[in-house]
Parts: structure tokens; sequence; C-alpha cells
């Protein structure tokens, strides 16, 4: 499967320069790139592709066979998109669903964390213990329910009913629990001695701090509440409280014929995530595998 | 948010006088309420959307309940008739096939993959920035963006596939395809985490352990075999079960390209519940489905809970480096 090349480290290795030159004349690279690239290419062609019909015109992309490139941006589709009265308004339902979520979470996530970590009192391991039970149970058993309660509390169909259950995660708690405990405690007692209080001591000695742990919470908030379908096709149901998840899937249906405009759409959908993905990469990555390997 | 302490610095070595004793209650006392201010909040949320819900669920899954009228109790009805019904059996077992294909594809990809990205060659940043991001594009715009390019007239798939003289395909309307075009298109997304998370472990390989095996005369190959994948265990443990937990919840895909069609051959069993409450208006019976998948899914959460008991046992360091510490290793 490899070539004999590949075990020997390539134009990258340490031998006399005689054979180097004669290496790097043979491939001037290093052989991985020959698989990695068509590969990683290929991840995301489908992505290239969501961006390249979206400023197709309707004749490319209603021929058949379809065309593969465009001749010129057609913006006809993100000006359909834009210029419907629904889709600047789902957007900012969006916005709005997904601030409140991660200012709440790391408000809330941070007061309990430090809470579970700092503090004694009675009762806490019973309630930590039942907070953390609590992420190993799907959404999906309790989605009916969670519907029945949004309703008794009278905010199925409106804004209120995709922030209420997004106000704090366990994970959020935690996250910030775990973190907290990371920090030596010599930090804040200095402030405790001198009669500071545990918000004072919270705000302006520990939160600075845990930077890493806010981006953290801040970035899987923003990924979960900005993505999420399930829940709002659940709890809302006019057009008007839609956020922008839900407005595509309807959208896909009535312009139908109209493909480049859902997929400006789309790529409207898509640009708010990837922005955040590429401007907090480490973050990002490092939160999902400390996430993944420590549970 | 009160200050009762004196603002003079105090040593904390010296034997508490009966007043200093007393002061200290008092503080004791104080910080039970700080406590319950700090945590009350988040209390309230969790706990009352989720240990409620949960036992209303139970509830709900004895009864015949519409969500609008008075239900009535039917005791194990619910589950009876579940067991009966061949919409529900095609429903396990799709989930269990795109679960049972899923998985073990989405982990030898990834490994294969995170094992190719692991080295240091130009461009390798930007390498694993492509076969990542398709993760954070939510399943919404993957279905939106697949149910066009995999359209049997106008997707450029078949576009494609014409170009090198195959006929057109039905994909996702063809009942005998539409499971395995949606698993590729999870695949797609659902592999860069595992590449990450793979990447991640590579790097806490010991670097000692490699190179001794090397010294000894190891060639790629068995390196590979009896250093880098053993010590990789851990994390596959951990992705089998969140993968697979992961494919039985999918939902939101389905959603938005098939339905659970052409014919319930993409009916996955959260599409069921979701339907069954929702659609057809019979929230009892989707709520004892929701059951019948937690029961699956509490399986899986036993058998993480007992590897990780097990594995703090056996070695005590755990993986470092990786972003959270736990201070209290095996405090829980």
């Amino acid at each position: 499967m490899t070539a004999p090349t590949m075990t020997q480290g390539a134009a990258s290795s340490v031998s006399a320069p005689a054979r180097r030159t004669e290496r790097r004349r043979r491939l001037p690279f290093s052989p991985w790139h020959l698989l990695l690239a068509p590969l990683s290419i290929g991840f995301a062609l489908p992505l290239v592709w969501l961006v390249v019909s979206s400023v197709m015109t309707n004749a490319e992309i209603n021929r058949f066979p379809p065309a593969l490139w465009p001749h010129g941006i057609d913006l006809g589709g993100y000006r359909y998109v834009l210029g419907n009265a629904m889709f600047p308004r789902w957007f900012l339902n969006s916005c709005i669903v997904a601030f409140v979520a991660v200012t709440s979470n790391l408000l809330l996530g941070a007061l309990g964390g430090y809470a579970f970590a700092r503090m004694r009192f009675a009762g806490s391991r019973v309630l930590l213990a039942l907070m953390l039970a609590t992420m190993a149970v799907p959404f999906q058993l309790t989605m009916i329910p969670t519907f029945l309660v949004m309703k008794w509390l009278g905010l199925i169909d409106t804004l209120g009913a995709l922030i209420v259950p997004s106000l704090v995660t366990p994970f959020a708690v935690f996250l910030f629990r775990q973190f907290f405990l990371s920090l030596p405690r010599e930090l804040e007692e200095a402030a405790w001695i001198d009669g500071c209080s545990r918000l004072r001591v919270l705000v302006s000695i520990v939160a600075p701090l845990a930077r890493p742990a806010l981006a953290t919470v801040a970035v899987l908030t923003f990924l979960a509440t900005w993505n999420d379908l399930s829940w709002p096709l659940i709890a809302i149901n006019h057009d008007a409280h839609y956020t922008l998840q839900l407005g595509l899937t309807t959208f896909q249906g009535q312009h139908h014929t109209k493909w480049s405009a859902v997929m400006a759409g789309n790529v409207i959908t898509v640009l708010p995530v990837l922005v955040a993905f590429l401007f907090a990469q480490k973050t990002f990555i490092q939160s999902l595998t400390s996430s993944g390997l420590k549970g | 948010m009160r200050s009762t302490g004196p603002r003079t610095p105090r040593p904390l070595t010296l034997d508490p006088t009966p007043a200093a004793r007393a002061a200290r209650r008092r503080r004791a006392r104080g910080e039970t309420a700080t406590a319950w201010a700090f945590i009350s909040p988040a209390v309230l949320v969790i706990l009352g959307l989720s240990v409620i819900p949960l036992l209303w669920s139970l509830l709900l899954s004895f009864r015949a309940d519409d969500l609008v009228t008075p239900g009535r109790w039917v005791g194990l009805d619910n589950y009876h008739a579940l067991s009966k019904d061949p919409a529900f059996r095609t429903a396990v077992k799709n989930t269990l096939i795109y679960a049972g294909v899923y998985v073990p594809l989405s982990l030898a990809g990834g490994l294969a993959l995170a094992l190719a990205l692991n080295r240091r060659i130009r461009l390798v940043g930007l390498y694993r920035t492509l076969v990542f991001i398709p993760f954070v594009v939510s399943a919404t715009a993957q279905g939106v963006l697949f149910s066009f390019i995999f359209d049997p007239e106008f997707g450029v798939a078949n576009s494609l596939l014409h170009k090198i003289g195959i006929s057109p395909q039905g994909f996702l309307s063809n009942p005998s395809q539409a499971l395995y075009v949606l698993l590729l298109i999870s695949l797609w997304s659902g592999i860069g985490f595992c590449v990450i998370v793979y990447l991640a472990a590579l790097q806490d390989v010991p670097a000692e352990l490699v190179e001794s095996a090397r010294l000894d005369g190891a060639n790629r190959a068995q390196v590979l075999r009896h250093v880098t994948l053993p010590s990789l265990t851990p994390v596959t443990v951990f992705l089998v079960l969140w993968q697979f937990i992961t494919a039985l919840q999918v939902f939101d895909l389905v959603y938005v390209t098939t339905k659970g069609g052409p014919l319930g051959s993409t009916t996955v069993i959260v599409y069921f519940v979701w339907e069954q409450a929702f659609q057809n208006f019979t929230a009892g019976y989707g709520a004892a489905a929701a059951y019948v998948l937690a029961i699956g899914l509490v399986a899986a959460a036993v058998v993480l809970r007992l590897y990780r008991r097990h594995r703090e046992r056996t070695e005590a360091t755990g993986l470092a480096g990786t972003g959270v510490v736990q201070p209290e290793g095996a405090g829980r």
C-alpha cells in the first residue's frame, strides 16, 4: 500500500546532500501529501460545492447534467433570501437564543461550579452527583415531558421555550468545577481573609484566571444552541419564532426549484459556525478532546 | 455578598478563641446561604428539566395521552403494543444497522486518518482543519446540502456518475439506498471528531516506548501493532460508546432529508418517538418507545462507568495534558 520512499522520511531526512538532491528530484515533497491532500480536499468538497452552487444562476443549476462550476458569480440567491421577510428574523432569533444561552451558561455555570468547587454546604455531594447523572440522560427521553413543562410555563411557541432549557447545562457547571479545583486555593485565601465576599473573589480573582474554561463553555454552548433543530421543531409553531435551522427546513420545501436561494440560505446558516470555529480553533479542539477523554 | 470578617489579616495557625470560633460558625452559616444563592439557578434549571421530565416520561409511558386532552392509565399496554408494532421493529432494525455501520467505520477511518495526520509535514494543520470542519456544520445544513447533491435529477452526484458512465441512482429516494446514503453523510461529518480525539491521544503515546521499540528492531507496523494501538485502547473504548450514543440519537439529518421514508427505510428510533408524540398525538406510546431507547443508552453508560472505575484503579495517573484536570482522582 505504501511506497518504499515513505519509510525513509523522504525530503526531510538528514542524509548526504548528494542523495538528498537526488531524492528531491524524484519527489520535491513528502509522499504523505499524495495521500493527505486529495483526502482532505475530498472532505472539503461538499462545502465548496455549497458555496459554488449558491452563486450559480438557475439555468446553470437546472440543466442536466448540472454545471460543475459557475460561469460567473450570480448573487440572485442571496438577494432572494435576504429579501425574504422572514429570513433575517430567523437569523436574529438564532442570534438571540445563542447569545442568551452563552451568557447565562457562563454566568450560572461559573457560579454553580465555584460553589461546588470551593464551598462546603449540606447536600453538596448529593446535588453534584445528581447533576452529573443528568448528563447521561438523553434529550430524546425527556423531550415529550419537557414540552409539557414548557407548556405549563406558558412558553410554548415563544423564544422563551428555546432559551429556558439552555440557560445552564450540567456540563458547564461540571467543567467550571473541575477547572476551579485545579486553581491553587492560595490565590483566593488572602482575599477571603481580607474580608472579600465570595462573589467579589469569583469576579475579580478567579474569573480572569478561568479564561480557558470560559472559552470552552462559550464555544460548546454556541455550537449546541446554534445547530439544534429537534427542540425548536417541537417547541415552535409560528414562523416568526423560527430559528435559522428550523427556517432552513421549510425553505427547502417552499423554494425547491430555486436551489441557489436554498444554498445561499444554507451558507448564511453555516457561516457563523465556520467563523467561530476558525477563530477559536484551538480552544474548540481542546475542549472537544478534553470533554471527550474526561467525559 | 457580605463581609463579616475583620479587615485586618490574621495568621491562620493560631488556636481559635471562643469568640473566633463563634465568628467562624456565623461565617459558615453565611457561607451556606451564599453557596445556595450560587447554585440554585443551575439546580433549578438542570434538575427541573431533567429529573421531573424523566419521571413524567415514565408516567406517560403507562398512559394513553395526546398531550392535549386528559389521558388515561393503560399500564404496560404501550410496551405490549410496541413489541408487536412492525413500524417500531423497523425503526429498531434501522437504528441498529445505522449504529453497526457508523461506529466501526468512523473509528477505523478516524484512526487511519489520525495516524496519517500525525506527522510534521507542511500544510498538515490545513489538512486537519479540512477533515474536521464538517463536524461543526449542523445536521440541518448537512441535510439540505446533501439532498441537493444527491438529488436524482439536479444533483451533482449523478452528474459525476454520468461522467464516468454509471447510470443515475435514486439515492435518498431509493428505499434500498437511502439509509446508506445517510450513513455516508454522517460519516463525512463524524469522522472528524474521531480524528481529533485520536490525534490528541497519539500525543500521549510515550515517545520513549516507541523509541526503545525501534531500537529493539521493530519496524513501523510492529510499533503500531504492539506499542501505539495498545496505548490507544482507553480512547477507543470511549469513542465506541460516544459514537454509539450519537448513532442511537440520530434525528435531525433524517428529518431534513427523508422524513423516515421512502417506505420507512430510514425511520430510526428517535424519529419514531417524535412522530408518535408530535405527529400522531400518541405521546404515551412515544414515551414508551423513548424508554426502550433509554435502556440501550443506560446499558452503554453503565459499561463506560465500570470500565472507567477499572481503569482508575489500574492506573492512577490517567491521561495527562489533555485539558481538564481531575485533581480529586477517583474521588467520585
